[in-house]
């Protein structure tokens, strides 16, 4: 594989980039793989390459269905952040974000994780008063945060609206400096690439149609392409967690929602960090390319239909022209939904999934692209050790049947 | 002809003269001229630069699919970024920038990135800027990329208006076949909407000289008057944009520049689809080089606005149908010579912008090269919808195939390009039968992208990927077609790919040496054009968004000067009077002690569970038990989750064996009234059971405070009021002038107190009395403020704040039917949990400060001793108490309710402070005052 | 805007329906001894079909719930009836 730096562009530039080698192979489905990774998104990416990487496991395939990062991991707003209450949830995503941090350099490749920093505005004085029990835990777990007036908010994001007549005043808010965005296919990709190199097959095309199951125990699964068999299998396929459960015979907490995300045309640049309003309920950045990265909550009618709908549609775009109305004139460019996971407590499941064999990396929600580096390390460690990691445990299924969830919106006070 | 306009022709007004500059220059065009059109006539070539490499651009298209004329507008203080020139409307006096271009689109400083481009291949920027840092490039990229930049100010007065229709058949697009099958479902007595993007109905029927052996223009208003005649209803200047689940169809109507565009959501039975076919692009060397233009996009300019595109022309194309707009360019004035040539042989010639044609080392002058390389039928609404496509060979193109449900394409969007199997499709689509489709009397030569050749060859314009980006993205194995378009950016731009898709994947099926339709398509997204985030929004802004609920007491609020906040939705008086607020809501907290205070607790929730099960029902959905509650008495409870976590706490008085009212938090009166009904029709008799939201019939004020009973002796209930008559958390019913009142001893101060619920149209009465009989005794009004104060002196919780979604009951000190119910409940089973069983949960405790300190700061966490802190619980309530002379506070501790007495770590902004973990209750905690 | 079918009022917006639950969970007897797993199954565990689905739903403006058969993947609304008409 070709090395990627400043200096071979440079050189491939003057010889018409006829140098640049496959980023990944196109390898024949073996009959027999130590570990079965299904789904070729980031998370299952990630997890083929740190087995390969952290623990030597390399005789490692990648299923993907569709075509590799086709699905949340090619569809979400990019937003990375471990602005998170509890200290298991903190260590999970600042985990993440500490990988993310090296990223770039670990793969050869730059996913362009930009830490521009995220504010979370609060608009009352209760608001401001949650703000600051938010604030106080991300500091307790070591996470770094400002809590802000209304005047550093508008520092930070003076394309807000601070005038008299807007329906939620800014009286503050939450920042999360080394919070911000990363480009999202190039982690599929970048992983993808480092993966492949490590010798991990990455199929695509390649779908699970069943599992191979001996003695109680998965050995195997049943594809498109064929049987193979598996000392392992590693399910990280997202919204479509319960399709596989439902084959595998295990049941999960989770339903499949469409979330939606929007981008406008490209402009200059007028908004530098992830701003979140909540009780617009929207969220915006801007990419690097221009256009403004727009997403809010989940589509109100459990869904796998992969597009939006109008109703979240207006409280989204309708939200965001009441946060910041100077930009009301701009334009959508395009929107898009994925079909993401969620469980009772928004928290990911990492973990045995129930069925000896199968091991799972579900449940992320809305969260699902930050987190791509930790879960796919963190599943590389479960498989690979069989035993938790003391950042996963927490998030194993068995806190359903315990009581033990770790559910962030709670944290907030908003009761169930 | 003058300069570029011929001397007749096309739909513009030649009497109105419209004045506009283009950077910074003067320029004239008419009424009825696009941007695009102004400028072409008056010669301009060069009108914006490319995304990346700052290559000078000129217009491509006449319409949607223009991907180089992008420009700042400005008219009347009035500025919009990333117009396109081709679809904007020109106006007088509009200054016009074009966008990535300093300081003119013609001399651009930038223009010299040019030269870098072999290192600006596609994705460069993934294989490198990883040393050290990615942030040390990011900013300088950030500034070069975006196309036009935004104005920060606001347009007040750009409000979307929204619109809801439905209609029997949605025509999508008024050109010959639109017409004809609108005019025909029309006719049929269907409820029709005809709807175009243009000014005016006629699609590309100006281009022709007779339809049907009549004038075009004639036709068009034919078909027009007809479908009105029938009832019909043309939309002009409406895009269809999107289509949505179960019929809807999105679609923008704009108006003049600057205003906002109305949204329509319009729900159909049926869509027909007759939106046409767009020319596609031919792959040559320089490609992009201004003068290079679309056929059809030139022969509409001609057609609609009298525009030429040069004065010698050079033209190619792989079909027959170029011949009609050739005869019309002749007569217009323009020399048009066609050649033949493959896409290798071919080569654009000019230094900045096109002067001739090169063929085989054949040289030919031109000024304008008109390209196409075969139409591609917009079949963007098909997909939305889920329509599929199929590859033709004989049109080599990708035609609609599997249709989603109700759902026609006619004429060129189906494939029909000649005009009378269109009319034919048309009426058959209008009459509600399907479409087949006629056999293609046109051919057309496959003419795609040739890899490996030399020069550099445009595939997506404004995003200058360019034939070798394909060819670096294969031989990388970023062949799936979706990566290809991740990676090289192709049809990413502002135009979404109308022009450069199908050049693309036709590259990629040519490298890897499959067929086109092997290599697939992209997802094609909506909205078709960008549409304005206004659309989306309309009039539902500020005091219209998310309205907040008001009190019939309002006026009476404000009269008595109000602070007005929002809690839990509703608007509600914080405090009373314009002093300096903290010390206004000390002195309110006090008199409400000392003497009385009088709060309007209407929001409070008053649900009526009526019928023979209701005991049991509240029982059931109510963590304490009820079954012993007498008539005319109350009871305190929690509502939970099946998960065992509080969801609301309140009151219930039983009515009577068959009646309670439940009275629930303000902010949650919905939520709970949609459980009760819940479990009400999932688990129990519906029948046996009612379930009544009385919230806004009735409104509540409630008199506390040793004064509340002489206070309340002034309404002449003719209740006893004694203590022992009317005791703490029992309530009477009565007649207050001639309305029946309900009033309840129960407190959420911790004095005595009295609930008085009323007619809501009454209320004004009861609570000017009330306040008349208070003022005398030292009472007044008090605010949801002080109220707060109160209650935290008791320890009396708020849902929502004094808590987070994990407390049971028995965090808040309230375990008695955890151990002792013995009927099911909603939560009971998760209350026995391995986490319900935990020692060390977080209780509610009450927090003391040491003598002088200021209270604590409400979210300040309380941590562990260890040498890594970690967080125990936080302060939910604090407050300075006037009626203690100290600060009281609340929290959620971990075991705090074994802890009483401990000191602890309080942790704010970096600031340690101690607390004392106290009870709960720091005032009266015998409640000798409460049972007053 | 999906269009949902309330059996008791007919056509109305989505925006005015409220997701309860899947159709045929049924409330353990809390009053005899349940383990943990059976208990955390009827809480949490969903069956979350692609294709046809079985559902609750709440029509907010009347409050009455019904079953609603559709799909989850195209949104086709196939059935919708009261919760007590024919079998539940």
């Amino acid at each position: 594989m070709t090395a990627y730096s400043a200096y071979r562009l440079l050189r491939e530039g003057m010889r018409g980039h006829s140098g640049w080698g496959k980023a990944w192979r196109t390898p024949e489905l073996k009959s027999h793989y130590d570990v079965v990774i299904i789904g070729g998104g980031g998370h299952g990416l990630a997890t083929a390459y740190y087995l390969a990487k952290n623990h030597g496991i390399s005789n490692v395939a990648v299923l993907e269905k569709g075509w590799l990062g086709g699905g949340n991991t090619g569809r979400n707003t990019t937003v990375i952040r471990s602005n998170y209450f509890y200290p298991q949830s903190a260590a999970l995503y600042d985990f993440s974000v500490k990988l993310y941090e090296n990223l770039s350099r670990e793969l050869n490749y730059n996913v362009m994780f930009s830490q521009r920093g995220m504010v979370v505005t609060a608009h009352s004085e209760p608001e401001m008063e949650m703000a600051a029990r938010q604030y106080n835990a991300m500091r307790i777990n070591g996470v770094d945060a400002e809590l802000l007036g209304p005047d550093e908010v508008r520092k930070i994001a003076p394309i807000l609206s601070f005038r008299d007549d807007v329906r939620y005043p800014i009286h503050g808010g939450v920042f999360q400096p080394r919070a911000g965005t990363g480009r999202h296919d190039a982690v599929a990709w970048g992983f993808a690439r480092a993966a492949d190199q490590l010798g991990v097959d990455i199929i695509q095309n390649c779908e699970v149609q069943g599992f191979v199951m001996q003695g109680g125990r998965c050995v195997g699964v049943q594809t498109s392409l064929g049987e193979v068999r598996a000392g392992a299998v590693g399910a990280a396929v997202a919204g479509h967690s319960s399709v596989l459960a439902q084959m595998a015979g295990y049941r999960l907490p989770i339903h499949s929602y469409a979330l939606q995300a929007f981008i406008s045309e490209p402009i200059k640049p007028i908004l530098d960090t992830v701003v979140l309003c909540p009780p617009y309920g929207t969220y915006v950045s801007q990419s690097d390319k221009g256009g403004l990265v727009i997403g809010g909550g989940l589509d109100r009618v459990p869904s796998y239909g992969q597009r939006g709908n109008m109703p979240m549609q207006e409280a989204v775009l309708g939200g965001l022209c009441e946060m910041m109305p100077a930009l009301a004139k701009v334009k959508l460019l395009r929107h898009w939904a994925g079909i993401v996971d969620v469980t009772p407590d928004s928290s990911p499941i990492l973990g045995p999934s129930g069925v000896d064999g199968i091991y799972l990396n579900c449940g992320w929600g809305t969260g699902g692209f930050k987190s791509i580096p930790a879960g796919g390390y963190l599943l590389a460690h479960i498989i690979a050790s069989g035993e938790h990691h003391e950042l996963s445990r927490p998030f194993d299924l068995n806190r359903f049947a315990t009581g033990h969830l770790v559910d962030e919106g709670a944290a907030s006070g908003i009761a169930h | 002809m003058t300069s570029f306009r011929a001397d007749y022709g096309g739909l513009i007004d030649r009497s109105r003269e419209l004045k506009f500059s283009f950077d910074g220059k003067p320029y004239q065009g008419f009424a009825g001229d696009t941007l695009a059109s102004a400028l072409l006539a008056n010669g301009v070539r060069v009108v914006g630069r490319s995304f990346k490499y700052h290559r000078p651009r000129g217009v491509w298209s006449a319409w949607v699919d223009e991907p180089n004329a992008i420009m700042a507008v400005t008219l009347n203080g009035r500025e919009l970024p990333n117009c396109l020139a081709t679809t904007t409307m020109l106006e007088d006096g509009m200054q016009v920038r074009s966008v990535n271009a300093w300081p003119s689109a013609a001399f651009d400083l930038k223009g010299g990135l040019d030269i870098f481009h072999r290192w600006l291949c596609a994705g460069f920027y993934y294989k490198t800027f990883i040393w050290p840092n990615w942030h040390m490039f990011e900013p300088a990229i950030r500034k070069m990329a975006g196309l036009g930049s935004v104005s920060t100010d606001v347009i007040d007065d750009y409000v979307s208006d929204q619109i809801h229709e439905h209609c029997d058949v949605l025509v999508v697009g008024a050109g010959a076949a639109g017409l004809v099958a609108a005019r025909t479902a029309a006719e049929a007595g269907h409820k029709v909407v005809l709807a175009d993007d243009h000014h005016a109905p006629g699609g590309s029927l100006y281009q022709v000289d007779r339809v049907e052996g009549r004038a075009p223009q004639d036709w068009i208003d034919e078909q027009v008057t007809a479908l009105q005649a029938a009832g019909g209803r043309l939309l002009c200047s409406s895009t269809a944009f999107g289509v949505y689940d179960h019929g809807l169809v999105g679609l923008i109507e704009c108006g003049h520049f600057a205003t906002a565009p109305r949204l329509w959501r319009l729900r159909c039975a049926r869509v027909v689809l007759a939106t046409g076919a767009l020319d596609r692009p031919m792959t040559f060397a320089d490609n992009d080089k201004p003068g290079v233009m679309s056929l059809f996009g030139a022969a509409e300019l001609l057609a609609r606005y009298g525009v030429v595109p040069g004065r010698e022309i050079a033209l190619i194309s792989n079909h027959s149908l170029f011949k009609n707009a050739v005869q019309q360019l002749e007569s217009a004035g323009a020399k048009v010579r066609v050649l033949e040539a493959s896409t290798t042989a071919l080569q654009a010639r000019g230094r900045k912008v096109l002067s001739g044609v090169s063929v085989d080392g054949q040289h030919y002058q031109a000024d304008a090269l008109l390209v196409s390389a075969g139409l591609t039928p917009l079949v963007h609404l098909w997909c939305h919808a889920g329509g599929k496509l199929q590859w033709c060979e004989q049109r080599q193109t990708f035609l609609p195939g599997a249709p989603p449900a109700q759902m026609t394409a006619i004429g060129a969007a189906n494939g029909t390009f000649d005009l009378a199997a269109a009319l034919d499709e048309a009426r058959a689509a209008g009459s509600g039968q399907s479409a087949s489709r006629s056999d293609a009397a046109v051919q057309f030569t496959p003419h795609w992208p040739a890899p490996n050749s030399t020069g550099r060859q445009w595939i997506d314009f404004q995003h200058d990927v360019t034939l070798k980006d394909i060819e670096l993205a294969a031989r990388e194995n970023y062949v799936s077609v979706e990566h290809l378009k991740r990676y090289t950016t192709l049809g990413m731009a502002a135009d979404q790919g109308k022009t450069s898709n199908m050049a693309g994947l036709a590259a990629m099926a040519t490298i890897q040496g499959v067929d086109i339709p092997h290599v697939g398509t992209t997802a094609f997204r909506p909205p078709f054009v960008p549409v304005p985030l206004e659309a989306y929004h309309g009039h539902h802004t500020k005091s219209h968004y998310h309205p907040v609920k008001r009190l019939v007491l309002e006026p009476q609020h404000r009269a008595a000067n109000a602070a007005l906040c929002e809690y839990g939705g509703w608007l509600r008086p914080g405090w009373y009077g314009s002093g300096e607020r903290d010390a206004i809501i000390q002195v309110e907290a006090k008199m409400a002690r000392d003497s009385a205070g009088i709060l309007d607790a209407s929001p409070l929730g008053k649900i009526e569970v009526m019928g023979p099960d209701a005991e049991d029902f509240v029982n059931f959905v109510y963590y304490n038990s009820v079954g012993n509650l007498k008539p005319g008495h109350i009871r305190y409870g929690f509502m939970l989750s099946e998960s065992g976590f509080v969801f609301d706490d309140g009151v219930i008085s039983r009515v009577d064996q068959h009646k309670f009212v439940i009275s629930c938090s303000s902010s949650h009166v919905d939520s709970v009234r949609n459980h009760l009904e819940s479990w009400r029709q999932d688990g129990n008799d519906p029948a046996r059971i009612f379930v009544h939201d009385m919230t806004q019939q009735w409104a509540t004020v409630t008199v506390t405070g040793p004064k509340a009973r002489e206070i309340l002796a002034s309404l002449d209930l003719g209740i006893d009021l004694a203590a022992d008559a009317f005791p703490h958390m029992t309530f009477r019913e009565a007649d207050y002038q001639a309305s029946s009142v309900r009033v309840a001893r129960v407190s959420f101060t911790g004095d005595t107190s009295f609930e008085v619920s009323i007619r809501a149209s009454r209320a004004p009465l009861l609570w000017n009395t009330l306040l008349a009989a208070a003022a005398p005794l030292g009472g007044g009004p008090i605010g949801i403020e002080a109220l707060s104060i109160l209650r935290t002196e008791k320890g009396y919780i708020m849902v929502g704040k004094d808590m987070d979604g994990e407390t049971m009951p028995h965090d808040l000190g309230f375990g008695g039917p955890r151990e002792k119910k013995n009927t099911a409940f909603v939560g009971d089973r998760s209350l026995h949990g391995a986490m319900a069983n935990e020692r060390d949960r977080k209780t509610l405790v009450g927090l003391t400060v040491a003598d002088g300190a200021p209270p604590l700061p409400i979210g300040a966490h309380a941590i562990s001793e260890t040498s890594s802190p970690r967080s125990i619980g936080y302060v939910t309530s604090s407050y300075q108490s006037p009626n203690l002379g100290r600060p009281v506070a609340l929290g959620l501790i971990e075991n705090g309710h074994d802890r009483i007495g401990e000191s602890i770590h309080i942790r704010h902004r970096e600031q340690f402070r101690s607390a004392t973990i106290a009870p709960v209750c720091a005032f009266d905690p015998q409640g000798a005052r409460l049972n007053a | 805007m999906q269009i949902f079918s309330c059996p008791f009022c007919g056509p109305r917006d989505e925006r005015e329906f409220h997701y309860v639950a899947e159709a045929g969970k049924t409330r353990p007897d809390t009053t005899q001894s349940i383990s943990d797993a059976e208990w955390a199954t009827y809480l949490y565990a969903q069956r979350n079909e692609k294709g046809a689905v079985r559902e609750v739903w709440m029509h907010m403006t009347c409050a009455e719930l019904f079953l609603m058969e559709r799909d989850s993947v195209t949104m086709e609304v196939l059935r919708t009836q009261g919760l007590r008409e024919g079998d539940q």
